[in-house]
């Protein structure tokens, strides 16, 4: 969304965060450019932890089939609704959670669950389920230990299956303004003349839309009829048509620099190509910066798919994602009841935060030769 | 000046009837027109959808059947007019429906800026003038969260706190009795009480933004030798900072003021849905749903104008605050 406050206002948390990195600058010249980045890295300890959180989210995502407790859609009414379960531990039984006991509500009729202490029910480990699926953790009775929705799905598996979309949606969203972003922005900063001015009016018309009304409108338009897996590559083209811009014009920025540069000259006036110019010379000058804004620009989408399929106008089901789980946790009534179901919220903001953290941490590495 | 502010002005005109084109595109991209949405809703409903028999009749009245390109230019010369059309679903004119909402997203907005900058400046000032102490590192620590918390949660969260506590629900700029009763001194009373939940909440991620960016500037300022003359002069400590320091670490934050306006708009829109607010958000996304074209594309440029006039005066701020710049 805002990349230009956010880079700013990220970048100058930088200070407070790094260790001293005066012992760097001592191994200009003797350490390749990869190296010197790297040991920048190191020093930066909230970088380090954001980068293995992050890491264990993808993994937990990749692996969903193998960590959830069952599948996302495995639907039973008689457990709508359910609290989130608590875990307990003895010697004799190991990890087990304890039975549920319901009754009805004598206006509602809704199954109010308490749990049953005198039923136990040890955790499995690695065992088959009906899908032929092995399971990281799974148990013979109800194990709900976040709880259940309102179709009886478990709360944890559907938002680590969730995480898969969630994750990918940035990712993805990123690449495709990244291919946009540094194709149209190197265009716009090397040749100059009319394509820059095209290609830099076309990004002040499209900064001219509010990002979030502008995405509701084009998530509006994709067609009902479409697939899930449809849907999915919809939004992530949609999320990534206004990021685009802010990148472009960042690369355009280091494009006019390196372009008048004597090794760019040089090589112009030995014969080199336009392509050849672009690809050897002046990207890889804008590789670290690119990196680094890309970074800045996941959680934004992350953030944006959260709220395109919490307005009903993104991901669709059966397909989950944490923002198709928070739209269920839309209405006060709801919630009051079922104060659970925002439990989606708590992933969305540790991994936002993690990835605001290793865009900083990568801003400061970036650069190994300045201060 | 004068000359530059016409000129911008006039170059606002070409991009805002591209921005016209793109919307209205965007907005007829769906399959089928708002009858159609209507006539399946109704069936899904009812099993039939014989109470609006004259379908042809209102198709024609709206202008349905004709080619879009027609429907744009007959909605664009209307909109230069200030006639913005019929809004299908409300069956009133846009005219009608928007400009109270507009005001209130209007209020809100504003009424974010400035506590956004409120309270990000000072906050922004503290933080660099104790750098590394653990005020400084609280405050950054906040400004992380604060920047990854998305408006519509933060939303969320508050209306089930305050149910919780004060077991009034959170909900609308209004108390039940002040609903749709004209305007009293009461009700504007009831209606600020209601608007800081809002404002605080738009604001939130754009303060936390901002308190950094400032917080840099001022630390960036204070390493350079005027601000070690003025020390050496023996001027207080307070004096350095703010006459000497936050004078010159301030600008940028003005330019930046163009570019939150499009982040304080979006956020309300989404926040406003969460909350029930009568602002332009909810109005847009039910229109976008039920392809209600001339409101949704109304809504549509006002939000591109609004924007587009933010830009105008931050520029003119700008050089208004510093005497350095020349716009010729």
């Amino acid at each position: 969304m805002s990349n230009y406050i956010k880079t700013h206002a990220i970048s100058k948390v930088s200070e407070s965060l790094t260790d001293k990195i005066e012992d760097a600058r001592v191994d200009i010249g003797h350490l390749s450019y990869r190296k010197l980045i790297w040991r920048r890295f190191r020093k930066n300890r909230m970088g380090i932890m954001a980068g293995v959180i992050l890491i264990g989210f993808y993994i937990i995502a990749m692996g969903a089939d193998f960590f959830a407790p069952y599948h996302f859609n495995d639907i039973n009414v008689l457990v709508r609704h359910v609290p989130p379960q608590a875990l307990h531990y003895t010697w004799a039984d190991g990890l087990h959670v304890y039975g549920l006991k319901s009754t009805q509500h004598v206006e509602t009729l809704e199954l109010i669950f308490e749990t049953d202490a005198t039923q136990i029910y040890p955790v499995i480990y690695f065992s088959y389920d009906a899908r032929d699926q092995v399971r990281l953790m799974t148990s013979e009775g109800p194990m709900f230990l976040l709880g259940t929705d309102r179709m009886g799905r478990d709360l944890l598996s559907r938002i680590i299956y969730g995480a898969r979309v969630s994750l990918t949606v940035g990712i993805i969203g990123v690449f495709l303004s990244l291919i946009l972003g540094s194709v149209l922005g190197t265009m716009s900063g090397y040749f100059g003349g009319w394509t820059d001015h095209l290609i830099q009016r076309g990004i002040e018309i499209l900064a001219a839309f509010p990002p979030i009304p502008l995405w509701m409108a084009l998530g509006a338009a994709l067609p009902p009829g479409w697939s899930s897996i449809q849907t999915y590559f919809g939004i992530t083209i949609i999320l990534s048509i206004i990021s685009w811009g802010g990148l472009a014009r960042e690369v355009r920025g280091k494009v006019l620099v390196f372009r008048d540069l004597d090794y760019a000259v040089a090589a112009q006036s030995a014969g080199a190509g336009h392509w050849y110019i672009i690809t050897r010379h002046l990207l890889p000058g804008c590789y670290s910066h690119i990196i680094v804004v890309s970074t800045l620009a996941i959680p934004g989408m992350i953030l944006g798919e959260t709220a395109l399929s919490f307005l009903g106008l993104g991901i669709r089901p059966p397909m989950t994602s944490w923002g198709v789980l928070l739209e269920e946790a839309q209405r006060v009534t709801v919630l009051l009841h079922y104060p659970w179901l925002l439990l989606p919220a708590i992933p969305v903001l540790i991994v936002v935060i993690a990835f605001n953290f290793l865009g900083d941490a990568l801003r400061d590495a970036a650069d190994p030769y300045s201060g | 000046m004068i000359t530059y502010i016409i000129r911008r002005c006039l170059l606002a005109i070409p991009t805002l009837l591209i921005i016209s084109i793109i919307g209205f595109v965007i907005i007829q991209l769906p399959e089928g027109d708002f009858l159609d949405r209507k006539i399946q809703e109704l069936e899904e409903k009812y099993g039939d959808s014989s109470s609006i028999a004259r379908i042809d009749e209102l198709r024609e009245r709206y202008g349905l059947d004709r080619p879009m390109w027609e429907q744009y230019t007959t909605w664009i010369s209307g909109f230069v007019v200030g006639n913005f059309g019929e809004s299908f679903e409300y069956e009133t004119e846009v005219n009608d429906l928007i400009w109270d909402r507009l005001g209130f997203t209007l209020m809100i907005s504003i009424g974010s800026l400035i506590f956004t900058y409120s309270v990000a400046i000072p906050l922004g000032i503290y933080s660099a003038s104790h750098q590394y102490q653990w005020s400084d590192h609280t405050l950054t620590f906040f400004s992380f969260v604060g920047m990854s918390i998305p408006g519509f949660l933060l939303a969320l969260a508050l209306m089930v706190f305050v149910f919780e506590v004060y077991r009034v629900p959170l909900f609308g700029l209004f108390s039940a009795e002040y609903e749709g009763m004209p305007w009293s001194f009461n009700k504007f009373i009831d209606l600020l009480k209601h608007l800081w939940i809002p404002v605080i909440v738009v604001g939130l991620n754009g303060t936390a933004g901002l308190m950094r960016i400032m917080r840099g500037n001022l630390l960036d300022i204070l390493g350079q030798p005027f601000v070690q003359t003025a020390r050496a002069k023996g001027l207080k400590e307070s004096v350095v900072v703010v006459k000497h320091a936050v004078r010159i670490a301030i600008n940028p934050l003005i330019t930046i003021f163009g570019m939150s306006l499009p982040n304080i708009l979006s956020g309300s829109t989404i926040v406003s849905i969460v909350l029930g607010l009568p602002t332009v958000g909810p109005l847009l996304l039910r229109s976008l749903l039920s392809e209600d074209i001339y409101l949704a594309g109304t809504l549509l440029m006002m939000f591109s104008l609004l924007l587009i006039i933010g830009n105008i005066l931050a520029d003119i701020a700008l050089a208004w605050a510093d005497p350095r710049i020349r716009y010729e």
